[in-house]
């Protein structure tokens, strides 16, 4: 068990410790580190297909790898990369935010990452076991019914198990944040960001079971032989596409919301300034998690479901342009009048507000459903979602980073290096993309493996992919800055930028309990207003008292191993007898380590503060 | 409503023209430069769109430039500003004016879609069911009795519905210039029609991912005068697929064709498991896009998999290279008709 006085431990005290870890902060560290991870695989997979595309007719990848590429990107990146990465910052700040110990089921969240990890592990392995899956990142049906070999099976329990960690993770910060928060954290006071930690974690509650059961379907169809989706057999296909899009625009918006909340903690920090309309922020919030439920089919406009059902999710998808904007003009109002400081987190959250107003713009242009004829399934809309989930998603991690590094490492990232990654990334960027809405429009659509020559779609393609290699060179620049910082960073001073919210008031590297004393919240914007109106420390709200602290387990580690074990065998289950024993066996491990957790009494342990020294008793 | 929407499309015509110094793209495959009634009801959309959209976006960075340029910290400056709660005015103001906007965007919007959508005039026009084949287009003239694939002839200034429908996994009907997309599906007909303005070669393309060879699915559009398109029609109802070339060659090639290609292709009036090749001797490009040269042709009976990625032609029967130019030449021959790409114009490289 790690304390605040931990001197140097071995590489192994530091895995197993890991490995067996129930603490918010380790945990949020581990989904960071495993997003990362993901992250350069996505972004490799991103570079392989420019570069496929650098001339026409280019033979530097093959058909069928190519598809292998643009489905491993995508679903590496929304499900492995950015969404692991977010989880793991809310794992990480939030509990600090609204004055929290831990998260509520610490137990279940260590599952939760060790699901999400392997997941993603498992779906990477189909690249050496005859093929990745190759039915686009969205799988429709019937094309993903056909696909040979055991690519897409790969994908549903890859899937089905980073999908359960998810959904576990959204109920835990559910939980966490209805009944967790400090005295006087009323939810008037949170922070923006602990704030949209609550409506992602909604949303997962509400769009992942749609998704959990459209990929049970499509299990049962390839692995059992039913035919939800196969149309000879009376199933429907587009039954798929419904079930996807349910989960799947919910989706964007457990990306983007969580971005939104991060740039609502860093404007009014580098602007010395607190946010503008807080309310107004809240519930613009509320409104396009909501709105996000009602707009699915703007992903089928062109399936033929009719006028009727187009237009009024044509309306609909408009209609979230309006909570998005108060939020875009809130935030230029908290800078107005404020005294902004830009470094490298500020300058991410600068470079967001142009590049995701495009990304919003081509959105509400989207939702016109006769325009989105033109638009559907071309470079137009490859060009708006990235608009959206780099300009909106990435810059938000990255500005994430750059914010919290001195509270999580306890180093300060180095300013030159966060500015050379920020301006090569950020230029890189709109390079790729921007000239990819003209692509679209002048005839190219998305997926394909080659463009033919003297379509006059040549420069185009050439530029976007000069803005690749430029954004990788950012990439490289970042976790250059990364290793450099681990090495030779600042050790910053408590509190290094002038925070306002509760987890700039915890000493740092912050203590395993976080909280000696539970605080005292006095109003919005916590710390701020003990500065300005106090004398800068958060009063406590109880006396030092013994802290009730969960034991470490390996449980959550061992059971993520029996539920991967168990879905080889699902994907090979059709192929012989060895495919169900291997079922057999991981579920024994899974539901066995279930037994023990449940008949296992563990009551953790308290934490004694003896003369200031937090000791360890009991176990 | 129409001549206010007239001025603001020239107005913004030019915006977006001058935006793009490049031009537009290909005038046969460009959705910017419509030549079909879905295509131009498209890009007024996009126009009035984009313009509002520009608008909203040149007031975020107005007040985006006065924000960076005012209120940066200078050194050694430490005064704490005034922490302001919000402004009920202002929120109201981007509240409002966006959903005034909006509005704007979407009345057009949903009555376009009405308009697009509109198939009360199926019956009494020409109808052409078209089948999305991985990786190939059939297109059948029911009323005429006329089956061709990959190239499409439509008259010119006529409303023209297509009914589509997917014989594998989803396909997606795109013709740029002269419509938007609709999904070809496998369990439903979708219906849409089209009209193009003006006489050409238009490339077709799919969107909708379907396998190795998507990106190779082209297909092309060959509007020509509804005279033209008459005398095609009645061309091709007189087809006798069983007429016998002149030159010796060519028959040989016939007789092999016949051994080995027809179980799937077909010649004359009948859909098949492959492409009908009835006028396969006008086509545009072969397999949807190589030259039409009887190298390619040959190079293409030979090995499809290495042209074709995932088709259905390879190793469904065997020929020598000989035997394959042989088939080459008595294909090459298949001209049933004077309407050709050329009486369209051809395609413009």
């Amino acid at each position: 068990m790690s304390t605040a006085t931990t001197q140097k431990r071995s590489v192994s005290a530091v895995i197993w410790d890991y490995l067996t870890t129930v603490d918010h902060k380790k945990v949020g560290i581990l989904y960071m580190l495993g997003g990362a991870f993901f992250f350069l695989l996505g972004g490799l997979e991103a570079l392989i297909i420019r570069i496929q595309l650098i001339k026409p007719e280019n033979d530097f990848v093959s058909a069928g790898l190519y598809n292998e590429m643009i489905t491993m990107h995508g679903t590496t990146m929304i499900f492995f990369a950015a969404m692991p990465i977010l989880i793991g910052l809310m794992n990480y700040i939030m509990p600090l935010q609204i004055g929290a110990r831990d998260v509520a089921f610490p137990f279940l969240n260590a599952l939760g990452v060790w699901l999400f990890i392997f997941g993603g592990l498992l779906m990477n392995v189909s690249w050496f076991t005859g093929g990745a899956p190759d039915a686009g990142w969205t799988n429709y049906a019937p094309l993903s019914l056909q696909s040979p070999g055991h690519g897409v099976n790969y994908y549903v329990m890859g899937l089905q198990l980073s999908g359960a960690g998810t959904l576990m993770s959204g109920i835990n910060f559910i939980v966490t944040i209805v009944r967790m928060r400090a005295p006087g954290m009323t939810y008037m006071r949170m922070p923006l960001f602990s704030w949209t930690t609550l409506v992602t974690s909604i949303l997962i509650l509400f769009a992942f079971p749609a998704f959990t059961v459209a990929l049970f379907l499509m299990q049962f169809d390839r692995m059992f032989e039913s035919a939800f989706f196969d149309i000879a057999l009376g199933g429907n296909s587009i039954i798929w596409q419904h079930l996807f899009w349910i989960f799947g625009h919910p989706e964007v918006y457990i990306l983007i919301l969580p971005a939104f909340g991060i740039f609502s903690e860093i404007f009014p920090t580098f602007s010395k300034k607190r946010l503008f309309g807080y309310t107004a922020m809240v519930f613009a919030t509320f409104l396009i998690a909501f709105l996000g439920f009602m707009v699915w089919a703007h992903h089928m406009f062109t399936v033929g479901l009719g006028p009727v059902a187009n237009a009024i999710f044509a309306i609909g998808t408009m209609a979230i342009a309006v909570p998005t904007g108060i939020k875009i003009f809130n935030w230029l109002l908290t800078m107005w009048g404020g005294s902004i400081q830009i470094n490298s987190a500020m300058l991410y959250a600068l470079g967001f507000i142009p590049s995701f107003t495009i990304g919003g713009m081509t959105g509400v242009m989207l939702g016109a459903t006769v325009a989105d004829f033109q638009y559907h399934d071309t470079y137009f809309v490859i060009a708006h979602f990235h608009y959206v989930i780099v300009g909106g998603v990435v810059f938000g991690i990255l500005a994430a980073m750059h914010y919290w590094w001195p509270l999580m490492f306890n180093r300060i990232l180095n300013e030159t290096l966060g500015k050379w990654a920020f301006w090569t990334f950020f230029f890189g960027f709109h390079l790729t993309f921007f000239v990819q809405h003209f692509l679209g429009l002048m005839g190219m659509p998305r997926r394909y493996w080659v463009f033919l020559e003297g379509q006059g779609l040549d420069v185009g393609n050439f530029v976007s992919t000069i803005g690749t290699f430029l954004m990788t060179i950012g990439v490289l620049i970042f976790l250059y800055n990364i290793v450099h910082t681990y090495f030779k960073g600042e050790v910053p001073a408590q509190d290094p930028w002038d925070g306002r919210t509760l987890e700039w008031s915890v000493p740092t590297p912050v203590p395993f309990y976080n909280f000696k004393q539970l605080p005292l919240v006095r109003g919005l914007d916590a710390l701020w207003l003990e500065k300005m109106e106090g004398d800068g420390k958060i009063k406590p709200a109880e006396p030092v008292a013994p802290i009730h602290m969960p034991n470490s387990s390996i449980l959550p580690f061992i059971m993520a191993v029996g539920f991967t074990i168990a879905s080889f065998g699902f994907i090979y289950q059709l192929d012989g007898p060895l495919g169900r024993i291997t079922i057999y066996i991981g579920m024994a491990i899974a539901v066995g380590s279930m037994i023990i957790r449940s008949l296992r009494d563990d009551h953790g342990y308290y934490v004694e503060f003896d003369e200031d020294e937090p000791q360890k008793e009991g176990a | 409503m129409k001549s206010w929407m007239g001025k603001m499309k020239a107005i913004m015509l030019f915006g977006f023209l001058s935006l793009l110094l490049a031009g537009c793209g290909k005038e046969n495959l460009t959705a910017l430069d419509p030549k079909g009634y879905g295509a131009e009801k498209s890009l007024d959309i996009i126009l009035l769109t984009t313009g509002i959209m520009v608008g909203v976006f040149l007031v975020v960075i107005i007040i985006y430039t006065i924000v960076l340029a005012r209120f940066r910290r200078k050194k050694g400056d430490n005064h704490i500003p005034e922490q302001v709660e919000g402004s009920k005015k202002l929120e109201t103001i981007w509240t409002v004016i966006p959903i005034i906007l909006v509005l704007i965007m979407g009345i057009p919007t949903v009555v376009y879609t009405f308009d697009l959508a509109d198939t009360s005039e199926a019956s009494s026009t020409l109808n052409i069911n078209v089948t999305g084949h991985q990786y190939w287009w059939n297109f059948e003239y029911e009323d005429h009795n006329v089956v061709t694939s990959q190239d499409l002839y439509i008259p010119v200034g006529e409303k023209v519905y297509v009914n589509m429908l997917s014989s594998d996994v989803i396909h997606s009907f795109w013709v740029p210039t002269i419509t938007g997309k609709m999904d070809v599906n496998p369990e439903n007909v979708n219906t849409m029609y089209i009209e193009a303005y003006e006489e050409g070669v238009y490339w077709g393309k799919c969107a909708e991912l379907c396998g190795p060879s998507h990106s190779l699915m082209d297909f092309k559009v060959i509007v020509v005068s509804p005279e033209e398109f008459e005398q095609w029609i009645t061309d091709m109802q007189n087809v006798d697929p069983e007429e016998v070339p002149t030159d010796a060659v060519a028959q040989e090639g016939q007789e092999l064709f016949q051994s080995n290609c027809m179980s799937c292709h077909a010649i004359g009036d009948a859909s098949s498991a492959g492409p009908n090749l009835t006028n396969f001797g006008n086509r545009v490009h072969f397999v949807g896009y190589l030259e039409p040269t009887k190298e390619n042709l040959v190079e293409w009976i030979m090995d499809p998999e290495s042209l074709k990625p995932g088709n259905k032609m390879t190793g469904m029967y065997e020929v020598t290279e000989e035997e394959a130019e042989k088939i080459a030449e008595y294909l090459m021959q298949l001209k049933s008709t004077d309407v050709t790409p050329e009486s369209a114009g051809g395609l413009i490289d």
